[in-house]
């Protein structure tokens, strides 16, 4: 799925990556807690409600550089100005952590375990 | 190559300063991704230890050809017994830490995964130091 079927499905607005949006997104993880993120070997495209600067100092640390954030959370100008030095995309939607994850995982978006 | 890094008390926006310099430098020199990946998770995790739980402190970071080696220095409550404090899901964090994100009880655990060698050395009333060390080959 790319990440812009994915944009469309969640009904989301971009906040950052625009350029990005052909790329292809094959795995997901959910987690509102920062410390499994840092536990993650692999770097899926990380759906979130916490939406603050840590989340992006996190996936930085992670490596991970795609970022749903769920429940209407939008990042602030801060969080974008950390994201734009790492090259990644913010992407946010007003739908729950459990209709995201349900409207992706229907759609053939996998889950890391 | 010595780097330091000031972590202050309760500055939870600056948590990962040290950690995203350190990235910064080991990508320059080439060191593999996975391997920078490992050093630089363990060393947020100290940070964000450093700041979580206790009063900020200072990071010293020696970059070698074969190896990096990091401490994590605070002023704080310093942490009465370590081997508890090792176990995945113990925490003491702070509401304000948990809404951060943080809290889960995996972060020392989790360095532990990613480096070759830890040393927790801590005293109450004082001060904890997080030494580790991971090698490049
Ligand atoms: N620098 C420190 N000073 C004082 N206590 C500490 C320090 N580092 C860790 N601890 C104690 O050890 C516990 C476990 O630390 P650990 O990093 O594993 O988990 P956490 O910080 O509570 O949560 P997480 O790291 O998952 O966000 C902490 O909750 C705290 O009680
Ligand atoms: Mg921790």
């Amino acid at each position: 799925m790319t990440l812009r079927e994915i944009v469309e499905t969640l009904n989301a607005t971009v906040y950052l990556g625009q350029a990005r949006l052909d790329e292809e997104v094959t795995t997901a993880f959910a987690s509102d807690l920062m410390s499994d993120v840092l536990t993650l070997k692999d770097t899926p495209m990380l759906i979130t409600g916490l939406c603050n600067v840590q989340t992006i100092r996190t996936c930085d640390m992670a490596t991970l550089d795609i970022v749903v954030f769920v429940r209407n959370k939008k990042p602030t100008a801060d969080m974008v100005e950390l994201a734009e030095d790492n090259d990644m995309v913010l992407i946010a939607t007003s739908y729950s952590m459990f209709k995201t994850c349900g409207l992706l995982f229907d759609a053939g978006i996998q889950p890391l375990y | 190559m010595h780097q330091e890094y000031t972590v202050i008390e309760g500055d939870f926006t600056n948590a990962g300063t040290a950690s995203s310099s350190v990235k910064k430098t080991l990508k320059q020199l080439g060191v593999a991704p996975q391997i920078v990946k490992r050093v630089v998770v363990a060393l947020y995790e100290a940070e964000v230890n450093a700041i979580a739980h206790a009063y900020g402190g200072k990071v010293l970071v020696d970059i070698e050809a074969d190896k990096i080696h990091m401490v994590v220095a605070d002023k704080g409550p310093g942490i009465p017994d370590i081997a508890q404090a090792m176990q995945e899901g113990y925490s003491t964090a702070r509401p304000e830490v948990r809404d951060m994100g943080f809290g889960a009880g995996m972060g020392l655990p989790n360095m532990q995964k990613n480096v070759d060698v830890l040393n927790v050395t801590s005293e109450v009333g004082v001060g904890t130091t997080v030494e580790m060390i991971v090698n490049f080959v």
